[in-house]
């Protein structure tokens, strides 16, 4: 993690409300509302709304950290989505309200975090709807120790705000990719340390080769995840297309391979419940379905291309970089 | 972990040399078939290579004393990037712009510089790299081509392998042992300046399987060198060697390689119409963007002075996987449309690239080598 005078004190704080025991019980069903609380007290929920109505006035750009630590620290509530809310509620002229809000671009798939949020930002495909969350009827996934929920009721409109020309989806995929790479990085630490410590055949199993290898593999997939993150928050709130889709697709497509060579150099450990590297890994495999998968933006993003004659580095100089 | 190892951009100052170098590329290299320039860095061209020099494109790197430009690697990045776009033949000054002039002006003393930089500039003065030997491939430190130091300056004897372009090189940059044994590793290497035209050198081409020969065989046999072959200190060449190669490494060239072939595909998706693949294509253009984005990345390091051993070995291992993966893909792909008609120069281009792709992850250091020095990065061993 990038340690400046943003991330530094947003990491601690995380690092102490969010302890593994904490995220167990908010999963376990407990109140998440003390936690939920010292975030709100913490300034940081309105990091990107103007500085002209209470905000910090950050652009995506520079938030993109933040996510990441909020991956990192496996924050068992919709921390990022609520940031990103409430700078498109400040945008529209309209006051948040008070709790957490998860962002809603699919009524048919599960939504992360909707078991915990107050209120969910909705995109009907014509508007987006700010509703509250007891009136739509989340229903649980029912998996073990599973935030999600598909939202059941469409909803009416009572508060509604103009729609991006591409949706909600790109946004809220593109938060993910920055949350994947947070808990990317987190696994590479663990899984390195777990390395340098445990001990077979008479030394660290660190020294094995094959292992050294397979972590690096994994290092490089947490990199690509960075910077494919930073690709994706680089454009500001009004998100193209192409961003989007270099960042959800890589950090999705890598997110089963990181997960799996965390688990597969802990050993059976790493699938206990009280080990803590499942709090990660079963985000990682939540997060690469939600909002799209790689298939999903791959096809959004193959489609531009195909439709386009420039060369590729062009092409992505243009779409991607510019 | 590597934690300042993140997104940056390409200055705009620099941006503004692509109109330039795309003029020249388009007046210089439009006849040039496509599985030719699929070639990438490996087509040797001198006479494109001038004209480089004269117009400005080498030494982007280099200060201005020494007849470079003082522009640095962001520059270097955006020239290389448009070079290999076009499949520009720029084997010629290839090694000596990248690698050999950097380590000169690190390293060297100041008649060296004087001497080798303004031609490198120039693209009048040709460099190889001369690591590997028969013995010696991975395990670079167990080279056994010997100099010893007599009362004019060295006495080489010994071989290299697997030298690329060595055959129409000026100079090579070897690594040899100057003091004691094989045994003490990487202790008592250095590298010399190896005048390719001095008596006692031999150089044999190497033909390989798509029938070019850029690979070559040296030979020294009581090659007498100057005093002032040797670069830097004598001991020291293991030390340089590393710093070397993190720019041999973090280029674009290790993520660009099959990136014609790549751009002759879409060319044929588009021609006969085809949106089956869009997956395929937005799968590879997202990997080719963040590529890039890691690669700009690692040479944002090199601005800031550092020498990126770890960050070029991760942009290289990555890189190198997505260019052998491209060939695969579009093979697959070509393959499974047995009705659909394909010209004779995009299959020959396909082949190419198939053939030849396996030297991606060997040259500049295997993907094996990158990953232990990735682990290393990591705190581990």
């Amino acid at each position: 993690m990038q340690m400046n005078e943003l991330t530094e004190p947003f990491g601690r704080l995380l690092a102490s409300l969010c302890t593994s025991a904490a995220v167990r019980e908010v999963e376990g069903g407990g109140s998440f509302g003390a936690m939920w609380e010292e975030l709100a007290t913490s300034g940081f929920l309105d990091a990107l709304v103007e500085e002209s109505v209470g905000g910090a006035g950050l652009d995506l750009a520079d938030v993109e950290p933040l996510f990441e630590l909020i991956g990192f620290h496996a924050v068992p509530l919709p921390l990022s989505e609520t940031i990103v809310a409430r700078a498109l509620l400040a945008k529209a002229g309209i006051t948040a309200p008070d709790g957490p809000i998860v962002l809603v671009t699919s009524l048919d798939q599960p939504v992360p975090c909707a078991m915990v949020a107050s209120y969910a930002l909705v995109d009907t495909g014509e508007e987006l709807i700010l509703a509250e969350m007891a009136g739509l009827d989340p229903k649980s996934i029912g998996n073990h120790h599973g935030l999600s929920a598909i939202i059941a009721k469409v909803p009416v409109a009572d508060v509604s705000l103009p729609r991006p020309s591409d949706g909600l989806r790109p946004l809220a995929a593109t938060v993910r990719a920055a949350l994947i790479a947070g808990a990317a990085a987190r696994l590479t630490e663990m899984s390195t340390n777990y390395c340098n410590e445990r001990v077979q055949f008479g030394k660290p199993i660190g020294r094995q080769q094959s292992v050294q290898h397979m972590l690096a593999v994994m290092a490089e997939d947490m990199i690509a995840c960075r910077i494919a993150a930073e690709i994706g928050l680089s454009k500001g709130l009004d998100m193209p297309i192409a961003v989007a889709a270099t960042a959800k697709a890589t950090t999705s497509a890598a997110a089963t391979r990181i997960a799996a060579s965390a688990h597969a150099v802990h050993g059976a450990i790493g699938i206990s419940e009280e080990y803590d590297l499942q709090l990660l890994t079963r985000r990682l495999h939540e997060w690469r379905l939600a909002d799209g998968s790689e298939g999903y933006w791959a096809a959004q993003l193959g489609k531009q291309r195909l439709a386009n004659s420039a060369s590729s580095i062009d092409w992505v100089r243009d779409h991607i970089f510019s | 972990m590597f934690d300042t190892f993140r997104l940056a951009e390409l200055p705009s100052s620099d941006e503004d040399l692509r109109p330039r170098i795309r003029e020249l590329i388009a007046r210089s290299i439009d006849a040039i078939p496509l599985d030719q320039r699929a070639r990438s860095w490996q087509g040797f061209d001198r006479q494109f290579s001038r004209t480089l020099g004269k117009e400005g494109f080498l030494g982007l790197t280099l200060p201005r004393r020494y007849g470079g430009h003082d522009r640095g690697p962001f520059a270097r990045f955006v020239v290389v990037e448009e070079l290999l776009s076009a499949g520009a033949p720029v084997a010629a000054h290839w090694f000596a712009d990248r690698q050999s002039a950097p380590l000169l002006l690190s390293y060297g003393t100041e008649a060296q510089k004087e001497f080798y930089v303004p031609r490198i500039c120039r693209g009048e003065a040709l460099f190889c790299i001369g690591m590997s030997e028969p013995g010696s491939g991975s395990d670079l430190a167990s080279v056994r081509t010997r100099a010893e130091p007599n009362g004019s300056g060295w006495l080489l004897n010994g071989q290299k392998i697997w030298t690329t372009n060595a055959a129409h090189s000026d100079y090579m940059i070897a690594l040899v042992r100057t003091s004691g044994t094989t045994a003490e590793r990487q202790k008592g290497l250095s590298q010399l300046i190896v005048d390719l035209k001095a008596p006692g050198v031999t150089v044999r081409p190497i033909v390989d399987l798509t029938g070019d020969s850029h690979f070559c065989e040296v030979f020294f046999d009581n090659v007498q060198l100057a005093e002032d072959a040797l670069v830097g200190s004598e001991g020291q060449g293991w030390d340089q060697v590393t710093a070397e190669l993190a720019f041999e490494r973090s280029g674009p060239e290790r993520i660009y390689s099959s990136i014609i072939l790549l751009d002759a595909w879409v060319r044929h998706l588009q021609a006969v119409g085809r949106i089956d693949k869009a997956t395929e294509v937005g799968a590879l253009t997202a990997e080719l963007a963040t590529l890039r984005a890691m690669s700009i990345a690692c040479t944002a390091r090199l601005v800031a002075g550092e020498s990126p051993v770890v960050e070029a070995s991760i942009v290289k291992d990555r890189g190198t996987g997505f260019e052998q993966h491209l060939p695969s893909v579009i093979g697959d792909d070509l393959g499974s449309h047995p009705d659909e008609p394909i010209a004779a120069e995009l299959y020959r281009t396909l082949l190419y690239v198939t053939h030849i792709a396996p030297s991606f992850s060997l040259r500049g250091g295997t993907r094996e080598v990158l990953r232990g020095i990735i682990a290393r990065g990591m705190g581990l061993r």
